[in-house]
């Protein structure tokens, strides 16, 4: 099987989608002749043309509108919003008009759009280039939300939100875009949204994660299992919404210790939710305190490279989380 | 078409047959007695929330006319009652949504009334933030572009759309909503028509506190969109001027922003009152200056419409309003698990 990186998968899941629906077409800043600021689009342009990858004004709450009527018309969009922190201006179009607008037309109108955007710290981005803004979106029923975090899960996520009837915001961990390598195999294949996967087998604890720190929470566990014999379950959430109840609880049942992890702020984070549904649906299976890692709540990432580091979760803080609670 | 006189567009209005001209007196008064029989059942204390059309019917049956109806994509907003009666909306339609019952198409009365959808009929359902519907139908008008350019669709296809209109009031052009689409409609040279029915007050907001130029359609300009003002009182003016823009949408030669001079004969809703800042005068000549009793004296001096022939049509009317009424009054509100059907759609 080829190896590949996250963002070469994510492209090549556009490609194959393009080729396959004429209804497919992208649309954002700079996703044409300079195939995205990320490249995530790259030869596409060449390939398909200017009438498919079309380069929008740069304004991103036209981006999704564009989207939501394009699909309401039997077109099938895949929008790019150039970094996560820039898609504010679009909260509108996507919470009271994309995520409401099956419900409120009696379940006449979809919107089968992908809007996809790269999130996520420790790049040197500082405060509007490293923002998390999943849990603005999560909390809205109506709207589907995916963050991968291999390539193999990220071009078969990716399909599966380009073919959903369903508005899906479909969020890239940016730093892993070039360092998370792995296995894609060729051809065909999806990924079901709505279904997380267990990234890594262990009875003492679980960790849930998504995204970058899903990668990194693997690489945290394997160091615990090798340093400190600590087994860990690794659930790598991949869909936050609708959200895996049955695999999360699983996991819980077996070890009876959760650490959430995620790099957006603490408070009134994703991670919550987990705990929520831990503490709730997993009580008597609970042997520790729920715990969770997750970014200092501060208003965002600073550009300083030591503030950084300090905001950002990592493999080396998730590791000491573990250990703190293999000891509870 | 800034440049064009109604009477180098009149050709378009000349060449209505009498009967079409009936049809659409005929949807003005639709119109106008099924709004007037909500203000009646909200001061029965029958429903709670009406928000009425009333003065802008002939903007809304002057734009509708002049599109093919029920297959070109339109993005309304709250006021267009007359607009979606004359596309097939019907007054037990309406009605099933003021009081909140079962059988409500447009959202399985999920939705407060006037926020209308009809898939079939090719109405996008809108909500109630001002201006959203505006780039929404933009991307309408993309996907119609992009299905032509790209071998989608078979351009002689009658059933397909070759325009969307959209319509909002002049105070809602202040959001960034309605500048993006329209944006995207200039650059990209869109089958589309945007409609500003301007009654000269958002709620209580003046124009003036809103804009800074004196017409709406100044604005045209700057997103390389025709820019037309027209009377919106005179429903033949209306279609004129927007038939010129549906020939502009269907030809390919890029969008139309029409703003509709009209004046809102009511309060906003039925939760306003408005004399605190309008004065009463100005309101009682608005009332003579009616857009449906200027139709009517018109389609009688030609001939077209008879005393007798009137009270046939009200009485139409009333019979049409008082079966919605009875319709909706005597159906069943929705089973409570319709909360939670359609948040996802499943395939
Ligand atoms: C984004 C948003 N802000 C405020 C409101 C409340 N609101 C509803 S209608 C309205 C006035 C709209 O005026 P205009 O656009 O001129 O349309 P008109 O009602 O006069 O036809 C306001 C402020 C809203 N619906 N949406
Ligand atoms: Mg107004």
């Amino acid at each position: 099987m080829p190896e590949m990186t996250l963002i070469d998968a994510i492209r090549e899941a556009m490609d194959e989608e393009l080729a396959r629906d004429p209804r497919v077409f992208i649309t954002g800043e700079d996703v044409g002749k300079r195939g995205g600021v990320f490249r995530a689009t790259m030869g596409l342009y060449q390939k398909y043309g200017e009438k498919r990858i079309v380069d929008s004004p740069l304004a991103e709450l036209s981006i999704v509108a564009i989207g939501i009527g394009a699909a309401c018309a039997g077109l099938v969009p895949i929008c790019e919003i150039q970094f996560a922190d820039f898609i504010h201006p679009a909260f509108n179009q996507i919470v009271n008009e994309a995520a409401k607008m099956y419900y409120r037309s009696g379940g006449t109108w979809n919107v089968p759009l992908t809007i996809r955007a790269p999130y996520g710290g420790g790049i040197g981005g500082g405060l509007y280039h490293s923002q998390s803004v999943e849990a603005f979106f999560t909390h809205v029923p109506g709207l589907k939300v995916v963050i991968p975090s291999t390539p193999y899960d990220a071009k078969g996520l990716l399909k599966s939100a380009v073919r959903d009837p369903n508005p899906v915001l479909f969020f890239e961990p940016k730093k892993g875009y070039r360092s998370i390598k792995g296995e894609v195999p060729e051809g065909e294949y999806t990924v079901p949204l709505g279904k997380a996967r267990l990234a890594r087998q262990g009875s003492d604890l679980s960790v849930y994660a998504y995204g970058m720190m899903a990668h990194y929470a693997v690489q945290a566990a394997e160091q615990v299992a090798r340093e400190d014999g600590i087994q860990c379950d690794v659930v790598d959430l991949r869909t936050l919404l609708p959200i895996d109840k049955e695999t999360i609880l699983a996991s819980f049942k077996k070890t009876g210790k959760a650490l959430i992890v995620y790099e957006d702020n603490l408070t009134m984070g994703y991670g919550a939710e987990i705990a929520a549904i831990l503490s709730c649906d997993g009580f008597e299976y609970m042997d520790a305190p729920i715990m969770r890692l997750g970014g200092p709540d501060v208003p965002a990432v600073p550009f300083s490279h030591p503030l950084q580091e300090a905001f950002m979760p990592n493999p080396h803080k998730i590791a000491a989380a573990i250990r703190q609670l293999a000891a509870y | 078409m800034t440049a064009l006189t109604n009477t180098q567009l009149s050709h378009f209005s000349a060449q209505l047959s009498a009967e079409t001209l009936l049809e659409m007196y005929w949807y003005m008064l639709l119109a106008r007695r099924t709004d007037e029989r909500a203000w009646l059942l909200h001061r029965q204390g029958k429903i709670a929330f009406h928000i009425s059309g009333m003065g802008h019917e002939a903007t809304q049956v002057g734009a509708a006319f002049a599109i093919q109806r029920g297959v070109d994509y339109v993005a309304p907003y709250y006021r267009d009652l007359a607009l979606c009666l004359a596309i097939g909306i019907t007054p037990r339609d309406f009605m099933l949504s003021l009081f909140g019952k079962a059988g409500e198409i447009t959202s399985k009365a999920r939705q407060m009334p006037s926020h209308w959808s009809h898939k079939p009929l090719h109405i996008l359902s809108t909500s109630s933030p001002v201006a959203t519907q505006v780039p929404q139908a933009a991307g309408l008008a993309f996907a119609i572009k992009y299905k032509r350019e790209n071998g989608l669709i078979d351009p002689n296809d009658a059933s397909q759309p070759r325009l969307a209109l959209t319509c909002l009031g002049e105070g809602s052009t202040s959001q960034g909503e309605w500048h993006e689409g329209m944006n995207w409609a200039g650059v990209h040279k869109l089958p589309f028509i945007c409609i500003v029915q301007n009654n000269n007050y958002a709620i209580s907001v003046p124009i003036e506190q809103q804009m800074a130029v004196s017409h709406v359609a100044e604005r045209a300009s700057a997103y390389g969109v025709l820019g037309v003002t027209v009377d919106g009182t005179d429903v033949l003016a209306v279609y004129d001027v927007m038939r010129a823009a549906v020939e502009r949408a269907y030809n390919g030669e890029g969008a139309t922003l029409i703003e509709a001079k009209c004046y809102r004969l009511t309060p906003h809703s039925s939760d306003d009152d408005d004399r605190t800042y309008r004065p009463r005068e100005e309101v009682e000549e608005a009332k003579r200056a009616d857009p449906i009793l200027r139709f009517e004296r018109h389609l009688l001096e030609r001939g077209i419409l008879t005393e007798a022939l009137k009270q046939e049509y009200e009485q139409r009317v009333r019979q049409s309003v008082d079966e919605a009424q009875r319709y909706a009054e005597n159906a069943p509100y929705p089973e409570e698990s319709s909360l939670y059907e359609d948040v996802y759609m499943t395939t």
